[in-house]
């Protein structure tokens, strides 16, 4: 990829959102809601790309990172009160980015142990450590603790969730499509190799989990002043499942697919819940056969977890050919 | 006093519980090397088992008594054991040439699936589990609140380690899962039936599971789908605290989160009882991540 | 430069796998160590390039000991190797293999990678540039975008080699390069390995089961036998020497009365 095209794209696209979020201003529908989720989603995936897909290291505490950045975003926010939309923008971004910040400290706490893990352990630990930001966070009763935390300001919109969805999909590309990036690839690939040729695995694999932590605690920002509620339950392990199927999905270190996969898992439950409310169409009974298909979507979604796995392990959406000698 | 000997009856039984299930988790990594996420669920099944049976039971037998709870945990344990045994049949055992990931990802897929069909089927409430055995406090000790319930866990813990002792260190087939951890390819030169030993091995972990899963019914009455997944994952801890592949060392593991957890449940920070077996993983692997018991591994290069 | 191993010795719980091993190398030489299966041979490569940790002993490199740094670091300071059994990166590119041993050489990996300005392009065109120049040498240019895996045997050989040799390094540690080549095959190697050594002016330590390829390039022979060595000198020395013959042949039996 031509390196000053990438920046201009980014900026295009920065831009684009900018538009169409001032011509959204006033649209309160449903299917606006249903579009941060996805954006928060390709956000939640690209990220976790980086330290799943790239580098190898099986991470399943991704929600753990979106929740640090939720709380610190939120808990900045809400002392502000006043109405100024320039000051509430400097603020919302400020915000944002510490509980970035945040969250990729929380990145470097879990990186460092973790190093001389592999595979199933690392999964464990890291899932452990989603477990234990959780549970400290019940413990906070300034925040609310397992109650819950208000968040005061709805300041998401389409530009801050797609611009900044923009962003983090050029910074892991830029950041893997380089001399510098492809030694994730090789520290995935071969350690000791990657180690012979001079590369450092344990920076390398710190590195991962820092940037891929930063952009969930972003995440985790968007999504608590979407929603305007935050709880420690909403970024338990299955929230670290849905999104690590997102990855498997679209294929571990193919970008494209992973957002693609992102979008796709985002619509599927939002789909399957309007299927299942199709007795509100006129002229179907409430005994319509496609109501159980709400009660049933975790089970399909389990179940179709494990055909993907038996059948086509390496995602759904690879679309690179590759070349032979 | 009391109260610390209070707090080790209640340890031991919690600890006895999860090292019936971390024995299924080291049996099969010590095996396959590969975590099976979906154990905890089914210590889940094993507890809901024994609430569909009982009232079947208690057609023939008086409940409640020691018969009535001894024919429905061999029944609960002989159906999971089934269960186990299909699970590895069906989602694990295709997968045994592909990346560990891959048979990683669909352990979690088919814990989510036990998870929400068990919702679908049983009901997301949690139900009342029926008495198979009469509970009764013990008197005579001032100050100590003990149930029969707990003594029964201890015991039957202690007679299910001597029946597993006795399987993997005098029979054939335990000396040939004993093989197999070391050397799977070896072993099956040497004339060993890999996938036979594989399915006993998940069978066996399974089975223990379900016992785990009527022994903590028998003490927490109240039963739900998702019981299975704190267990599981900190009988997890516990499999790699005494060392992972390690079965003396996964029972000592259980024992020490279950008393440490229920010290920690007694004191100030008792809310933060759920966070210290995962606090006990991430310090042993720093400390010595081969496990209280176990062995380093050492990479060839 | 210089390399000089003095009376290193490592032990793995009982087992001594290497013990006492003196070795020195300078500049521009190809020195060989040989021994029999087991010897310890790629642990005495282990050790050097830091994957291993003596347990006794020293190792200096151009005056800096390499006891305690990680393989990474070692090779910063110059020591490249290839593996026994090819280790390329099976996800990456003919291209990207090499291009991945230029990190060394960045000047501001993330910085750059991130705002892409003129200093990133103009680094990468460079390494773009010294990536081909290295493949094209060893002919491998045109699989420039091939899958690592998809080459030849012998091409992946090669290409170890090339992305060692991207390291820029002042001593590289050949593990059995000739190990399933045929004699043609190996021919060619001896050429190759000579040519590095001409063209990149590097000095050579070789591991090698083949004596035709070791007495054929090495100037100077070490022999390892049960993690000891045995004997040092020329070939012809090392071929005539009684103790390297009972080492890989093992001793005379004389049987009483058996006419022999």
């Amino acid at each position: 990829m031509n390196f000053h095209r990438a920046k201009t794209l980014l900026l295009a696209a920065v831009a684009l959102c900018f538009v169409i979020s001032l011509v959204l201003k006033n649209n309160q529908s449903y299917w606006l809601y249903v579009s941060y989720d996805i954006g928060i989603n390709i956000i939640l995936a690209v990220s976790l790309n980086l330290i799943n897909g790239y580098t190898g290291q099986f991470s399943l505490g991704h929600a753990g990172f979106m929740a640090m950045g939720a709380y610190t975003a939120a808990v900045i926010t809400n002392q502000f009160t006043g109405s100024n939309p320039a000051l509430a923008g400097a603020i919302f971004l400020g915000a944002l980015f510490a509980g970035g910040l945040a969250a990729a400290a929380g990145g470097l706490i879990v990186g460092i142990p973790t190093l001389r893990l592999r595979g199933d352990y690392l999964a464990i630990v890291t899932l452990g450590f989603g477990e234990i930001i959780r549970v400290i966070l019940q413990n906070i009763d300034a925040v609310g603790g397992p109650r819950g935390y208000s968040v005061m300001h709805s300041w998401t919109n389409f530009f801050w969730t797609f611009g900044i969805a923009a962003v983090t999909i050029y910074v892991i590309l830029a950041l893997v499509h380089s001399t510098y990036g492809r030694g994730f690839i090789a520290v995935q690939d071969d350690e000791i190799a990657a180690s012979a040729v001079g590369i450092n695995p344990t920076r390398y694999k710190v590195t991962a989990f820092v940037v891929g932590a930063f952009f969930a605690g972003i995440a985790g920002g968007l999504y608590a002043h979407a929603k305007s509620f935050i709880s420690p339950d909403g970024f338990g392990f299955m929230k670290s499942i849905e999104i690590v199927v997102m990855v498997i999905l679209g294929g571990m270190g193919n970008t494209p697919g992973v957002i693609l996969a992102a979008v796709l898992l985002t619509l599927l439950p939002v789909g399957l819940d309007n299927l299942g409310d199709i007795q509100s169409l006129p002229g179907i009974s409430a005994d319509h056969p496609l109501s159980w298909v709400k009660d049933t979507r975790m089970v399909i979604y389990s179940l179709l977890l494990i055909v993907l796995m038996l059948t086509r392990p390496q995602g759904l959406f690879v679309f690179k050919k590759r070349t032979t000698a | 006093m009391t109260e610390f000997l209070q707090q080790l009856i209640n340890g031991l039984a919690d600890g006895s519980i999860l090292a019936l299930i971390a024995l299924g988790y080291t049996m099969v990594y010590g095996i396959l090397r590969f975590i099976n996420f979906a154990h905890g669920d089914v210590f889940m099944i094993g507890a809901f088992a024994g609430f569909y049976l009982t009232p079947k039971i208690a057609a023939f037998l008086p409940t409640p008594s020691i018969w009535a709870g001894v024919v429905v945990m061999a029944l609960s344990m002989a159906l999971c054991a089934v269960l186990g045994i299909i699970i590895e049949r069906f989602a694990y055992r295709p997968l045994r040439r592909s990346p560990k990931l891959a048979v990683l990802i669909t352990a979690i897929g088919v814990s989510l699936f036990l998870e929400y069909a068990g919702q679908l089927f049983f009901g997301a409430a949690p139900r009342s589990f029926p008495q198979i055995i009469p509970v009764k406090p013990i008197t005579g000790i001032p100050g100590l609140t003990i149930n029969t319930s707990q003594i029964v866990v201890l015991v039957v813990t202690i007679l299910l380690l001597i029946v597993l002792r006795f399987i993997v260190l005098k029979t054939k087939i335990g000396m040939a899962m004993r093989a197999l951890s070391f050397n799977p390819e070896a072993a099956a030169l040497m004339g060993v039936n890999t996938d036979v030993v594989i399915s006993f091995t998940f069978g066996l972990g399974s089975a223990l599971a379900a016992a785990a899963g009527i022994l903590y019914a028998v003490n927490f009455p109240a039963i739900d789908p998702l019981m299975g997944v704190l267990p599981g994952l900190k009988a997890f801890c516990a499999a790699v605290l005494g060392g992972i592949g390690n079965l003396p060392g996964a029972a000592l593991g259980g024992l020490i989160i279950g008393i440490v957890e229920t010290f920690v449940g007694g004191s100030e920070l008792s809310t933060y009882r759920d966070a210290i077996a995962f606090a006990i993983l991430i310090l042993i692997l720093l400390i010595k991540p081969s496990g209280l018991l176990g062995k380093k591994d050492i990479e060839k290069v | 430069m210089s390399l000089k191993l003095d009376k290193t010795t490592i032990k793995f719980g009982g087992l001594t796998a290497v013990s006492a091993f003196d070795l020195t190398i300078d500049q521009n030489e190809l020195v060989g160590l040989i021994g029999p299966n087991g010897a310890g041979k790629t642990t005495v490569f282990n050790l050097i390039t830091g994957v291993y940790q003596p347990t006794d002993g020293g190792i200096v490199f151009d005056g800096q000991s390499l006891v305690g740094q990680k393989p990474h670091q070692i090779t910063r300071h110059g020591i490249a190797r290839t593996f026994q059994n090819i280790r390329l990166f099976p996800s990456l590119t003919v291209f990207d293999n090499v291009r991945a041993a230029f990190h060394l050489r960045l000047c501001c990996d993330v910085r750059h990678a991130l705002w892409r300005g003129r200093g990133f392009s103009n680094e990468e065109k460079e390494i773009a540039a010294s990536v081909l120049e290295l493949l094209e040498i060893f002919h491998l240019g045109k699989f420039r975008d091939a899958m690592a895996k998809s080459l030849s045997y012998g091409d992946q050989r090669r290409l170890e080699i090339v992305r060692a040799l991207a390291t820029r390094p002042k001593l590289l540690l050949l593990d059995e390069p000739a190990a399933g080549m045929n004699p043609n095959e190996k021919t060619e190697l001896m050429r190759l390995i000579q040519f590095v050594k001409d063209r990149f002016q590097i000095s050579i330590l070789l591991v090698e089961h083949d004596m035709q390829v070791v007495m054929g390039i090495c100037r100077r022979i070490a022999v390892l036998d049960y993690g000891v060595k045995i004997a040092e000198g020329t070939p012809a020395e090392i071929r005539a020497n009684p103790k390297v013959i009972a080492a890989y042949l093992g001793e005379e039996v004389k049987t009483p009365n058996a006419g022999n």
